[in-house]
Formats: C-alpha cells, sequence, structure tokens
C-alpha cells in the first residue's frame, strides 16, 4: 500500500513555476529523501505535503485519502523544521501536548504519549524546562518528540539537521535511523547534504527546478546516476567527465585521438556518438606507472590532498582536471608524468545533447 | 602624542571588560562632558522653571526671576490648579480634565492596541492577494495631514450618533492609531520564524488560537513598546479632544490650554504652572518608569518605519 | 475536503479579522480624504454642500494675508527645524557615542521633552519667553538693561520663539534615532579608518554619514511629518498671535472649518497641506523604493 501518493503535482507563484507536474509514490514504511541544491523546490514539495502550501494543480494522498486540500493537522502528519520551530514561552511539555490539547485529547492520553515519546528520545528530565534552556540537539530532540507524540504515520523532516555543528549532525542522524528502524513509519526527509541523503534514504529523489530527476535507492544514485546533473551533485569531490565520442560501434570512447576500451560497461546499447561524456568517480581511476593500451590516459599531477585516511591527486587529464583517490601513504610531487587507468565496469557514459545516461 | 591621538582621533571602542579612556581631564572629555552638561541643563531649564514657579507665591514671582528658587514654599497654586481653577463656568480645576482623559484613554489604548496587534499579525502571517494593497495605503494615510479627514469623521461620527461623547473620541483615536501600530506589529511579528507558526498549523492551531496561544505570550514586549507609545500620544493628544468631544468631557490637555490662556481674570502663573506639571505628569511618570522601553518603542516605530 | 474551497473563503478568519483595518483604510484614510478634496471645490459655508465653484477657494485661499502668513512660518518654521534637528540631532547623538559615563542619564535628559505634549511645551515656554518675568527680565536684571528677547510679542521673530520650543520638544527624537543609527554601523569600519590614519570628523563625514542614509531619510520624513502637523504648540504658546503673525496651516484649517463657518476654505487649506505631504512624499517612496529595485 502507498503511503503518500503525490499526483501530477504543480505549483506555481504567479509566472514562475515552482513544482512542474511532479508524481511521487511512497511505499508504506519507506524512508525517503528529497535532495538537491537550494531552490530545488525539495522544501516546498515537502511544505505542500504538509498542507502549508496551496498547489495549484494535482492531487495529493495520504494513507489511501486524498487530502490535497486538508488543513496541515488533518493530514496524519508530523514534522520537525530546520530551526527546531519549539514555542519559545511553554516547557517542553507544552511544546509537546500543544497539538494534543488542540485535538481535544483525554488527558491521560496525552500524558501516555509523551511518557513514551520522553522515553523513546530520553528527554525525559527536559520536559519541565523551556526551549531557550536546552542545548540544539536537545531541542531537535524535543522538535522530533513533537511529531511523535502525534502518533502519525508519517514524518516529514525540513533539513532538521542543518543548524547543528558537524558531531552533533552524525549523532542526531544515527539517532533518527534507528528512530525509523524502531518506529517503521514513513518519513520524507528533505536535505541538501548528500551525506544524510546516502547514509538515511531507502530511496533518494535528486531534484533540480521542481523536477525529479532521478529517484532510486543510494547505491542506484551514486552508481548509476540518470544523467550529468546528477552525476555532478552527487559526490565529494564531483565526478570527473571527459568530453569525446563514442566509436566502433559503442565499443570504444574516443578522448582527442587516444582510444580507450568500452568493454564491460554496464549500460544499454551505447552505439557510436559523435558527442559523449565519461563520467569517473575519483575512486574509480587508479595511478599507474606505465600506459596500457586501451585502458589508460596519461596525466601530470598538479597537487595532492591529504584528507586523513586517504588522499585526492589532483591531475591534468586531456586537457581537463581531474581527482583521484589514492592510498594516503602515496605523496605524488607536481609535474609527474603518470598514467590513469579506467575502471569502465563502473563509469558512466551520457549523451552530450541530452545529458541523459547511455 | 599617543595620548593626543587617542584622546581626539579614535573612540575607544572596547567592550564593557576594556578600559575606560584614562585621562579624566583629557581635551577631549572636557569638550565632550562639557557641551552634553550645558544642553542637558538647558534642557532641563523648563522642567526647573515650572517647578519653582508653581511652588511660589504670587507676589514673590512678580518680584523675582523665574529661575530662582521659591524661598517660601507654597502648595497652594498645586491644589488650586487641581480643584478650584476655572474654565468657563466650572470651577472645578483639572481634576475634571484627568479623569476625562483616564476615561478616554482607557478604552482608546485597549481597543487601538487590539485592532492593531490582531491586523499586524494577519498581515504578516497570514497574507492573501490584495492584504499588501491595503496596508500600502494605511501607510500613506500616517503621513496624511490630519487636517484633511477631521471634518467627514465629524459627519461620519454624527451619522453613527457618537459625535461628541467619549466612545467616538475612542474611535478617532483607534483610528489615527492604527498605521504606526499596525506597522510596528507587522514588523514584529515579521522577525518571528515562519517554521514556529507552521510548526503551530501542524499541531492543529487556526488563526487565533496561534496568535492567542503562540504569538501574544511571545511579544509582550511589543505589547508594552505599543502601550507605552499609546498611553503617551493619547494623553498628550490636544487636536482630536477639542474637535470631538463636549467641553464637559475635554481631555486634560484641553482643559490646561483653556484654564492658562484664558483672557479674563488676572493671570496666575503659579497656578499655571502647576496645571502645566500636572498634565504632564503622567507621561513623565510612564517616560522615567519605562526608561529604555520607551526608547526603542519610539526607536521600533520610526527606524523601521 | 477534498474539493479545492472557494479562494475568497480559504483562512476566512484571517479575512475576517483584517475587516476594521480595511474598513478603517477605506472609509477614513481614502473615503474622508477624497470627500475634503471633492468638497473643496464647492461653496460650503457653514455646511457642507454640492454646489461646485471650481477653483474659487482656492484663488480666494492664496489671496487671503493670513494664509500667506501661514505658508510663509510654515516655511521658516520647517527649513529652520528640518536643518536644526537634523544637525543637532546628529551631533549629540555622536557626543553620546563617544563610549561615554552616564550615556543613559544624558539620554534621559534629551529626551524627556519628547514624553511631553505640544501643548504643556508650549505653556512653559510661554511663561519662559514672557518679556515681563522670563529670559528678558532676568538679562535686564544682570544689569543689560538694553537687552530685548520678545519673540512672543515681536510679530517679526514671533515664529522664532515656536522653533525654540518645538526643538527643545522634538530633538531628542532625532537624536535617539541617530544614535540607533550610529549603533547600527559595524564596529570594523571605525577599526578600518582608524588603521588608515583618518581622522574622526572625516571618517564621520564620508564614512559614516553616507552609510547613515536611510536613517537620515526616516529622520527627515519624520521631521516633514511633524512640521506640516505643528497645530497644538501655536495654539498653546501664542494662540496664532500677536495678532495673525505666528499662524500656521493647520491651524488655518481648524479655525474655518469650526471656527469661522467657512468650511470651502478649511477644505481648500487642508487639501493645500495634504498636497504639500505628497510633494515630499513621493521623491521619498522613490528614494525608498524605486532605488531598492536599482541596487
Amino acid at each position: 500500500m502507498h503511503s503518500i501518493q503525490v499526483k501530477d503535482l504543480s505549483l506555481n507563484f504567479g509566472a514562475v513555476s515552482v513544482l512542474k507536474t511532479l508524481n511521487l509514490d511512497v511505499a508504506e514504511g519507506e524512508f525517503i529523501v528529497l535532495l538537491g541544491p537550494s531552490g530545488c523546490g525539495k522544501s516546498t514539495l515537502l511544505n505542500c505535503l504538509a498542507g502549508l502550501l496551496d498547489i495549484s494543480d494535482g492531487e495529493i494522498w495520504i494513507k489511501g485519502k486524498n487530502v490535497t486540500w486538508a488543513e496541515p493537522s488533518e493530514r496524519g502528519i508530523g514534522m520537525v523544521f530546520q530551526s527546531y520551530a519549539l514555542y519559545p514561552q511553554m516547557t517542553v511539555r507544552g511544546n509537546l501536548t500543544f497539538g494534543l490539547k488542540n485535538a481535544k485529547m483525554p488527558k491521560d492520553e496525552i500524558d501516555k504519549r509523551v511518557a513514551r515519546a520522553a522515553e523513546i528520545l530520553q528527554i525525559g528530565p527536559l520536559l519541565d524546562r523551556k526551549p531557550g534552556a536546552l542545548s540544539g540537539g536537545q531541542r531537535q530532540r524535543v522538535a522530533i518528540g513533537r511529531a511523535l507524540v502525534r502518533d502519525v504515520d508519517v514524518f516529514l523532516f525540513d533539513e532538521p539537521l542543518s543548524n547543528l555543528d558537524a558531531k552533533l549532525r552524525s549523532e542526531l542522524r544515527v539517532e533518527i535511523k534507528r528512530l525509523h528502524s524502531r518506529l517503521k513509519n514513513t518519513m520524507v526527509y528533505v536535505t541538501h547534504d548528500q551525506i544524510e541523503a546516502l547514509t538515511l534514504a531507502d530511496r533518494i529523489a535528486v531534484m533540480r527546478s521542481g523536477i525529479i530527476q532521478q529517484l532510486d535507492a543510494p547505491q542506484v544514485i551514486y552508481n548509476r546516476p540518470a544523467n550529468l546533473f546528477v552525476a555532478g551533485f552527487i559526490g565529494s569531490p564531483s565526478m570527473n567527465f571527459l568530453h569525446g565520442a563514442t566509436v566502433d560501434g559503442g565499443r570504444a570512447f574516443d578522448l582527442n585521438g587516444l582510444t580507450l576500451s568500452l568493454d564491460g560497461y554496464e549500460g544499454g546499447a551505447v552505439g557510436a556518438r559523435p558527442k559523449a561524456i565519461l563520467g569517473l568517480r575519483p575512486e574509480h581511476l587508479t595511478i599507474v606507472a606505465e600506459a596500457e593500451a586501451g585502458r589508460t590516459i596519461p596525466a601530470v599531477v598538479e597537487l595532492d590532498e591529504p584528507m586523513g585516511a586517504d588522499s585526492l591527486v589532483w591531475l591534468k587529464a586531456g586537457g581537463v582536471q581531474v581527482s583521484v583517490r589514492v592510498p594516503v601513504e602515496r605523496r605524488m610531487a607536481a609535474g609527474t608524468a603518470v598514467h590513469l587507468r579506467v575502471d569502465i565496469p563502473k563509469a558512466s557514459l551520457f549523451d552530450a545533447g541530452t545529458e541523459n545516461r547511455i | 602624542m599617543a595620548d593626543v591621538t587617542h584622546a581626539l582621533g579614535v573612540r575607544a571602542k572596547a567592550g564593557p571588560r576594556g578600559a575606560r579612556p584614562k585621562p579624566l581631564f583629557s581635551r577631549r572629555n572636557i569638550m565632550v562632558y562639557g557641551t552634553l552638561g550645558l544642553v542637558s541643563l538647558y534642557y532641563l531649564l523648563p522642567l526647573w522653571v515650572m517647578v519653582v514657579t508653581s511652588l511660589k507665591g504670587m507676589p514673590e514671582i512678580r518680584l523675582g526671576n523665574v529661575f530662582a528658587p521659591p524661598v517660601e514654599i507654597t502648595f497652594q497654586p498645586w491644589v488650586k490648579a487641581w480643584a478650584e481653577a476655572c474654565t468657563g463656568l466650572n470651577c472645578d480645576g483639572l481634576s475634571r480634565g484627568f479623569f476625562n482623559s483616564v476615561r478616554i484613554l482607557i478604552p482608546s489604548v485597549i481597543c487601538s492596541i487590539a485592532v492593531a496587534s490582531v491586523s499586524g499579525y494577519a498581515l504578516s502571517m497570514w497574507k492573501f492577494r490584495g492584504s499588501e494593497v491595503f496596508f500600502t495605503i494605511l501607510m500613506i494615510g500616517a503621513f496624511v495631514p490630519y487636517q484633511i479627514m477631521i471634518y467627514p469623521i465629524v459627519i461620519l461620527l454624527r451619522e453613527l450618533g457618537l459625535y461628541g461623547g467619549l466612545w467616538g473620541l475612542v474611535l478617532v483615536h483607534t483610528v489615527f492609531g492604527l498605521p504606526i501600530l499596525t506597522l510596528l506589529f507587522r514588523n514584529y511579528f515579521a522577525t518571528v520564524p515562519e517554521e514556529l507558526f507552521k510548526a503551530a498549523r501542524v499541531d492543529g492551531a487556526g488563526f487565533w488560537a496561534i496568535f492567542f496561544k503562540i504569538m501574544m505570550p511571545m511579544s509582550l514586549p511589543i505589547f508594552v513598546v505599543a502601550l507605552i507609545l499609546q498611553v503617551t500620544g493619547i494623553w498628550n493628544d490636544f487636536l482630536f479632544g477639542v474637535i470631538y468631544t463636549k467641553p464637559d468631557l475635554y481631555p486634560m490637555t484641553v482643559q490646561l490650554n483653556n484654564i492658562v490662556n484664558s483672557v479674563q481674570g488676572v493671570k496666575e502663573y503659579n497656578v499655571n504652572m502647576a496645571a502645566t506639571l500636572l498634565t504632564g505628569l503622567v507621561p513623565l511618570t510612564i517616560y522615567f518608569i519605562s526608561g529604555k522601553l520607551f526608547v526603542r518603542g519610539i526607536a521600533a516605530g520610526a527606524v523601521k518605519g | 475536503m477534498t474539493q479545492r474551497p472557494t479562494r475568497l473563503f480559504r483562512n476566512a478568519s484571517s479575512k475576517l479579522a483584517l475587516v476594521p483595518m480595511i474598513t478603517i483604510t477605506l472609509v477614513v484614510f481614502v473615503g474622508c480624504t477624497l470627500w475634503t478634496v471633492l468638497y473643496s471645490f464647492t461653496k460650503s459655508k457653514s455646511l457642507p454642500r454640492l454646489d461646485f465653484n471650481g477653483l474659487d477657494n482656492y484663488a480666494r485661499l492664496w489671496k487671503t494675508s493670513r494664509w500667506l502668513v501661514s505658508i510663509e512660518n510654515i516655511a521658516i518654521y520647517g527649513v529652520l527645524s528640518m536643518v536644526l534637528s537634523l544637525t543637532l540631532g546628529f551631533l549629540l547623538a555622536a557626543l553620546l557615542d563617544q563610549k561615554i559615563r552616564f550615556e543613559d542619564t544624558f539620554r534621559t535628559i534629551l529626551l524627556y521633552p519628547f514624553a511631553l505634549s505640544f501643548i504643556v511645551t508650549g505653556l512653559v515656554w510661554q511663561w519662559i519667553l514672557n518679556p515681563d518675568f522670563g529670559v528678558q527680565h532676568v538679562v535686564r536684571g544682570l544689569g543689560f538693561t538694553s537687552f530685548e528677547f520678545d519673540p512672543l510679542y515681536n510679530p517679526e521673530i514671533v515664529i522664532y520663539g515656536i522653533l525654540i520650543a518645538g526643538l527643545w520638544q522634538g530633538t531628542g527624537l532625532i537624536m535617539c534615532i541617530m544614535l540607533a543609527g550610529l549603533r547600527g554601523i559595524d564596529e570594523d569600519i571605525w577599526k578600518a579608518a582608524r588603521v588608515d590614519g583618518i581622522p574622526m570628523w572625516k571618517t564621520y563625514l564620508y564614512v559614516v554619514i553616507p552609510m547613515m542614509r536611510p536613517v537620515f531619510i526616516t529622520a527627515i520624513v519624520l521631521i516633514a511629518a511633524g512640521i506640516v502637523k505643528v497645530y497644538d504648540l501655536v495654539v498653546a504658546q501664542t494662540s496664532g498671535g500677536p495678532g495673525i503673525a505666528s499662524e500656521v496651516p493647520a491651524k488655518y484649517v481648524y479655525d474655518y472649518m469650526f471656527r469661522g463657518q467657512n468650511l470651502g476654505q478649511g477644505f481648500a487649506a487642508s487639501t493645500m497641506m495634504m498636497l504639500c505631504v505628497v510633494i515630499v512624499l513621493i521623491p521619498w517612496a522613490y528614494l525608498e523604493f524605486g532605488g531598492k529595485k536599482r541596487g
């Protein structure tokens, strides 16, 4: 059964189209991450799901009910915000119970739910404090609690970790994942942080300009990006792109006269294309000393950046800058001429015209 | 040399923990404090004159100068100003005006703040197509001289049966307080994070629940600012009081002016000054008690506008 | 609810809550203004009636010596109070911004007149400037027997007497706004100027004041709005006298509407006042809102 269904959703602000006939089906218990650069419409979509924005066209179904024009509180959703959005003059308990009191819930039921949320999130000792007296991490826990007590099937997260420092962020990330495996409810999570997306999501929806570019499992998004935008947006440092052409009936890639064999490429029929782009992640290149026919390209080292666990080497190959991830022990002097062996089975080929994956 | 550049060239912008400018009698300090001291004296002079004059008897006033402290202190002028001074046929002093002002003030302040706070809230958080247009017109209205509207308002109030009465004036104060107060509240509510508002909507709170349970409790300071602004403004009003009320309902300012500038009888300057001080006492008290909030109020009303 | 609700009734409470504000805006601020403008073209005397006489009221207005005196007075008062309020307000704010002791005390003293009404202000200065007991009397008592300073009784200079009182009441406000503006300036600007060896007065003149443009604009608008409304002060201090020497437009309007039984004149005069404000308002709106688009 679908937990959330978005059917042909459009949203326009005046003449500006923010979301364009968007479709999205979320399975029950699924963790969906909406990922994209700022202004791509991911938060807007979440606000539409929550009922905080009126949509221009289309329908939204939650749990088999058409909620397109329902009030936010009637949709069976809980929401967690980036700035926590705790009511400053209420205690933590007041924050947790405000929605329940608005729904005129009996007091013993309220108490039961607050106790459960406090137990799950370990905020019991904080219940009588005010938000001002809490740390950022505690505040976000309370904000999650506020969604939790509503006992709803769908949780909406709007960049919940962006206001926290790096350490807290990774802690709470783990906690959200634990929460999901315990509660097993549907979660829609908006972020611009790809680490969060890759670690948390069952499926990631990568968005740009109000359109979902690719909706797939994290490893598919990472390894088989559907187009140039997804390929460039995911991964840090981003994928290396080599512009050339596919030749020999699609069996080889021509890079300014240098030929790379495409044997083992996992994709559809490549065919001969006069303009193609070969996408290679930094870890899919290996630095070797000797050239191997059809498998390597020559390069010159420009600088290396040790990053702790490994190190990044920046080289010039075929006129473009290329980054390669290497074990940390290998220091490379600038100016060294080397060769890069290409891991074709893990590479991505794109049509330069459509920018789509071949 | 370093001392001179320090004294002339720089404001010693140290934090609270930093050292104060070292030489107490440097040229810079004498200039700064000297100027400020003289200016302060000038600003305090009228207050001083009011106080000393109101405590003198008439013979002493005729002989001495206005700045000299009283030789013989008498509170008779105060008593007379409060309870006996005459305006027209009434001879019960300023007390009548005082109580009129109080009766005008309380409902006016409540009404104007109620309407303006709700309007400001709706304008900042529940925008709809066209709401900004009305707000812009209202803001232009704040700068248009009252004189162009006063006469038609007389007609409107007469049609409503409110002309000359207390509630007519309350309505007028509510109307003319609206632009600046709406601006004040709108700007304040605009600083409340939007996500808080969204969270409350997800929690099932509607327009009024969000206003009374979320926004009002967290915006007490701005309500106090509005209160100060309105109490001083309405208390000090003269024009509306004189146009829209009848003599037995005249607010204190109007009555004060009638007492002091009446052409009948001998001028009793000490009584006049006592009356003037009495009238100024309410806003002055509010000013000295509220201190920084008063400053914040005018700064909020002015700079953001 | 599965049907799209009608736009009009979406968030009905918020629209309902704005009904008072919208009514007031349309009826009073728009309606009453237009009413007065319309009736300024009529022969209304003691009662308003729609009997048009074109621009007669305006023609007569600009031939009335009292109106001309009023305009001259408000021009003198306006220009001087604008220049002096801004200069004094800024200088005082700059002085208070020198990290001095007793800053709060000084500010409290400079601002307290603003809490007082124009009536109180006018009456106390009427007393201080009284030639028989006030400043003139005291200075003569010191031996300067030929000293003359009686602005409230001398038609030539009476408007300056009112100006003194007006400045005393209002400069504190301008100072406060300027001080807020000065405090809003990044402290690094001062550090940078200090490192560059720029003298303080130059920093104020070439760096700080240009940065405070919005504050100055606000102050100018506030002062301008206050100038047009000057009424109570004159009523309390001089009642327009001696003769008609200290009349101002707002008083002209009031007297013709409510005392002179000549509504047409009152309406025409108030329409002229509004025109003046519009002339001030349009450049301001252009600077405030037109300027932002370019930036």
